[in-house]
């Protein structure tokens, strides 16, 4: 049992957020130990990114706790904070920095002391392939580029919860891969939150997958237990999130996804 | 963390081209005023002499710099200020702030440092200017450094109303229009009492800078400063942190 606590990276018990009356998440709990990485699913407005804020302390929970590796978010965010490095929706960008210039503002931000900042600054920069545009201004990259930067900044200072809010919007084929490729990489020695859209992106990169619906997790397994039941992501995807929305505001549009 | 804070604000101020132009255009409008007065003195220079106790050079030409000074950074802060909160949010990067391991505190004095380090600029090029007088005369330095302490104040309690003032939006340049409006009224707010010693003509922001201008540091002064800047501050921090609980 300590063990398990010790290895979990982070834990979310009973995690709710209300807008005025509107419960946006809703009794959330999500466990994550370290080298896994979880994909985190579920239709637009389904909460995702909320509860994503609510894990990197950019929004207070209404109910419940978030610990990082056993340091309780509200109570210590410093040192919880240290501990996440988060990609929001829009990567967040100083466009009239160099990449280098940002990558280091990031690093001292957390806390990465001056002796380690340059190798930290070039781990980064390796690997998320950056090292051609370091004396670039981020306003001038590309989009792939820029996402780049995003995922550099929420590396370089070695946390052990990765969470990314849809890296691979807008990205060509190849740079999927790529970015692909280094969340795999990530999540071997780190935990790695993954929110996207792209379901075969999940089952190629993520060892676990959890669905939210309407503010409430409606799904929580493996992909390993998904295979061994035979079951495709899309159609646990469409059974559970299209069935509610049907039977709440929207007319049954087939019988078929009832049961 | 402050100060890191503080560094990359300049930097960013300094990487776009609104810092260089206010600085010229500052520059530009404050020599103007400074010649004109001296202008004037060496015109009435003559007659001065055969006053008992005439005014000096200090406070016939440096003086008006100062308070001419003190208007045009009025006018400048909302440019300045709009850009430190509301266009963060605007730009998506204030979750790179907020994701930080660091405090709304340090977020908010790191910011009011940095542009408090780039009013410092200003008021070291208006210090020179009148410094520059003394290749013809001597100075009343205690008058000038009044003055310099009065700016310094007076820019301090610009940056803290507009910074909360940026606090409270998203929107550049609604938080641009809401300071210019609010320093103008805490400007004029004096104008409509006719009453000497009304209490609303405490209110007003010049009118405690005017008393620095003259050379006289009073405390009530400092205090209504003190309490101005402390006031603001404290009202930004509370409003980002509010933010975070109410979403």
């Amino acid at each position: 049992m300590n063990e398990q606590i010790a290895s979990a990276t982070i834990s979310a018990r009973g995690l709710c957020r209300n807008f005025g009356n509107h419960a946006a998440v809703c009794e959330i709990n999500l466990e994550l130990k370290r080298g896994e990485v979880l994909g985190f699913l579920g239709p637009n407005g389904a909460g995702k990114t909320t509860t994503m804020r609510m894990l990197t302390g950019n929004l207070a929970p209404s109910a419940g706790s978030v610990e990082i590796c056993g340091i309780d978010l509200l109570d210590r965010p410093r040192d919880a904070k240290a501990r996440i490095g988060y990609l929001p929706e829009t990567p967040p960008l100083y466009r009239e920095l160099t990449v280098d210039e940002y990558l280091r503002l990031a690093a001292r931000l957390h806390r990465v002391g001056n002796a380690n900042l340059h190798s930290a600054l070039a781990e980064a920069k390796q690997r998320c392939g950056l090292n051609d545009v370091g004396r670039r201004l981020i306003g001038s990259l590309s989009k792939g580029y820029q996402q780049r930067v995003g995922i550099a900044q929420a590396i370089i200072h070695n946390p052990d919860v990765v969470i990314l809010d849809e890296p691979t919007v807008g990205l060509d084929p190849n740079q999927m891969r790529e970015i692909r490729t280094l969340i795999r990489e990530l999540g071997a020695e780190r935990s790695v939150i993954l929110s996207t859209h792209i379901l075969p992106e999940v089952e190629s990169v993520c060892d676990r997958v959890q669905i939210m619906h309407q503010g409430h997790m409606v799904f929580n397994d493996s992909i390993a237990g998904l295979k061994q039941r035979q079951t495709s992501l899309e159609e646990v995807f469409a059974q559970l999130t299209l069935d509610k929305e049907s039977s709440g505001d929207i007319q049954p549009k087939s019988g078929s996804w009832t049961g | 963390m402050i100060f890191t804070i503080a560094c990359k604000e300049l930097k960013t101020l300094f990487a776009s081209p609104l810092a260089w132009t206010l600085l010229a255009l500052m520059q530009l409008v404050l020599a103007w005023v400074f010649l004109g007065r001296l202008d004037a003195f060496l015109e009435i220079q003559s007659q001065l002499v055969q006053i008992a106790n005439p005014p000096g050079v200090t406070e016939i030409i440096v003086a008006p710099a100062f308070a001419m000074a003190a208007v045009v950074l009025l006018m400048a802060t909302p440019l300045l200020t709009m850009r430190l909160i509301a266009e963060e949010r605007r730009n998506h990067t204030m979750t790179f702030l907020i994701s930080a391991p660091i405090s709304m505190t340090d977020i908010v004095l790191g910011k009011f440092l940095g542009l408090m380090i780039f009013f410092c600029s200003v008021i070291v090029l208006v210090a020179v200017l009148s410094l520059s007088l003394l290749a013809g005369g001597t100075l009343d330095v205690g008058l000038l450094l009044s003055n310099v302490a009065g700016l310094l104040l007076i820019c301090a309690c610009f940056a803290s109303l507009g910074l909360y003032i940026s606090c409270l939006t998203a929107q550049p340049a609604i938080a641009a229009a809401g300071t210019l409006g609010a320093l103008l009224g805490l400007w004029v707010v004096d104008i409509a009492v006719d009453d000497a010693d009304s209490i609303m003509r405490n209110f007003s922001l010049l009118k405690h800078y005017e008393s620095f201008n003259r050379g006289l540091i009073d405390t009530f002064d400092l205090a209504y400063f003190a309490l101005f800047i402390l006031t603001f501050l404290v009202l930004a921090i509370r409003r980002l942190d509010g933010e975070r609980l109410r979403g």
